[in-house]
């Protein structure tokens, strides 16, 4: 199962392995990783679930949706690294993915 | 001495109310008990990608089971709870099981509402609102040809896409004269019907179920004085709150349990949240919602009273709806009465519709617009005023309309 890096704002790091399919926002609930609420449960319908992605691997992201994209521009602390961590699907290839909870989801 | 706090209901205001009492720094006991076999889990997925197929059950759960350990909140699940002792400050389970309190919550959220036609439990004939009731669906979609949806709401239409996908000929019987007419304003509504006939979907209106025909099993429905064949059926006229032990304790309700700004009902000990609740809403109105937001908020209000904070509930509702490749998402109530005003074109499959009440923009219908979702939220919460022209203006951003 690939494993999943989760840096809480202050630094505390969390690293889970998280089932192939499943989204990056899902193996953070399921984990019960702080700073990420998903209060729509991963319908891209409340950008709770913001993350920073390392810069190592935002290439090895699928692009963000039309969607994903409009949600994330009314997120706070938006950074160019910003992405929804519900929509960004866990594949073998992300095993080792970083990503940081933005200070304001806390 | 600690206090005990009961959670009545283990859904997701349940889930939420636990979450946060223990981040407010409650001490004392919780007990959560709930009548499914499972412990609290996500319901929007379940008419969507849950009956499609493509998420299983264990991605549902909202929480994992080391969350109920680490909150130190014993569960109880498929167990019914049958009243309450307000005078002993108890809670009696259908298993026997007495439960004490010194602070309740009830969230005991709604039931679908059943049809009273004749043969209206015939085989064949299905509702949706559990993992249960789609665990039971969605084997009778492989083998059948032709689904009849009574009543074309949120449900019955998000049941429809899921069909449509299933290569299942859809017939959609609505009472009213236009498609989620209790959700959403006429122009969406005539999106959303033009949507589902592009997409195959065949819908009458005006057509109210009066028998469901068949022998050992459903063969049709017959509606507005004809049948029409199916073998399968969804039926999605809404649903009625669980609040008959609020009712028998002597707790004031009207169609849900009425609770105040801080969730409490007329107990003082005893609090409510979601979708079982009625409550004067930000603008004065008594509303009872069917909504994740207003399960999630109003847990956390409730749980931040109980734990000694109140703290006054006046967030703006929201909600949303998947239905093929379009996302409806809605802030704020409308009324028949709101001046209404469109920003960009339907025939685009991207517009919203913005509702302005007393020069204020009181609600927002959007539909794959996410920008004029979360600013109309926000002017909504704000109270703005927007010039309507100015929001009719597609040339002007979201983001610099004020």
């Amino acid at each position: 199962m690939p494993k999943i890096k989760y840096v809480e704002h202050n630094g505390k790091e969390h690293e889970v392995e998280v089932p192939t399919g499943w989204s990056v926002m899902e193996g953070a609930v399921k984990n019960l990783i702080p700073g990420i609420d998903a209060d729509c449960g991963g319908a891209c319908a409340c950008a709770t679930c913001h993350v920073y992605v390392d810069q190592a691997w935002l290439g090895k992201l699928d692009p963000k949706s039309d969607m994903e994209e409009t949600m994330l521009d009314f997120a706070q602390e938006l950074e160019p690294n910003s992405r929804l961590s519900c929509q960004i699907k866990v594949t073998p290839e992300l095993d080792g993915l970083v990503v940081r909870t933005p200070k304001s989801q806390h | 001495m600690l206090e005990r706090i009961v959670i009545v209901g283990a859904g997701q205001a349940g889930c939420q109310a636990v979450a946060t009492l223990r981040a407010e720094g409650f001490e004392g006991s919780i007990v959560m008990v709930g009548d499914e076999p499972f412990a609290p889990y996500q319901r929007p997925p379940l008419s969507k990608t849950y009956l499609m197929g493509t998420m299983e059950r264990d991605r549902l759960f909202l929480k994992p089971d080391a969350f109920y350990a680490d909150a130190r909140c014993e569960t109880i699940f498929d167990v019914p709870v049958v009243s309450i002792n307000r005078g002993a400050r108890q809670v009696i389970c259908a298993d026997g099981r007495v439960l004490s309190y010194d602070k309740l919550l009830l969230a005991t959220g709604t039931r679908v509402r059943k049809i009273k036609v004749p043969g209206a439990d015939l085989p064949g004939i299905h509702y949706l609102r559990s993992i249960a009731d789609v665990d039971a669906l969605r084997p009778a979609f492989q083998s059948a040809k032709t689904l009849a949806v009574v009543g074309g709401g949120y449900i019955g239409l998000e049941v429809a896409a899921v069909a449509r996908k299933y290569d299942l000929k859809v017939v959609v019987l609505e009472a009213l004269d236009r498609v989620m007419a209790r959700a959403v304003s006429k122009p969406v509504s005539a999106f959303y019907e033009q949507a589902h006939r592009e997409a195959g979907v065949e819908i009458h209106f005006n057509t109210a179920v009066e028998a469901f025909e068949g022998e050992a099993r459903l063969t049709g429905v017959r509606a507005g004085g004809k049948v029409f064949a199916a073998d399968i059926a969804l039926v999605g006229i809404g649903v009625v709150p669980n609040c008959e032990i609020a009712i028998e304790a002597g707790l004031d309700c009207s169609d849900g349990i009425r609770v105040d700004r801080n969730c409490v009902t007329s107990d003082p000990v005893i609090f409510a949240a979601g979708d079982c609740t009625r409550h004067h809403d930000r603008h004065g109105d008594l509303v009872r919602l069917e909504s994740v937001q207003n399960a999630i908020d109003q847990a956390k209000h409730a749980a931040l009273a109980m734990a000694g904070k109140p703290k006054d509930y006046a967030e703006v509702p929201w909600f949303w709806s998947d239905q093929y490749d379009l996302k409806l998402q809605i802030a704020g109530l409308a009324k028949p009465d709101d001046a209404i005003v469109l920003r960009g074109d339907p025939a685009s499959r991207k517009f919203a519709v913005f509702h302005i009440r007393a020069g204020k923009v009181a609600a927002v219908e959007a539909v794959n617009a996410a920008p004029e979702y979360l600013v109309g939220r926000k002017l909504i919460a704000d109270g703005a005023s927007v010039p309507p022209e100015r929001l009719a203006d597609t040339a002007i951003p979201m983001k610099t309309i004020v």
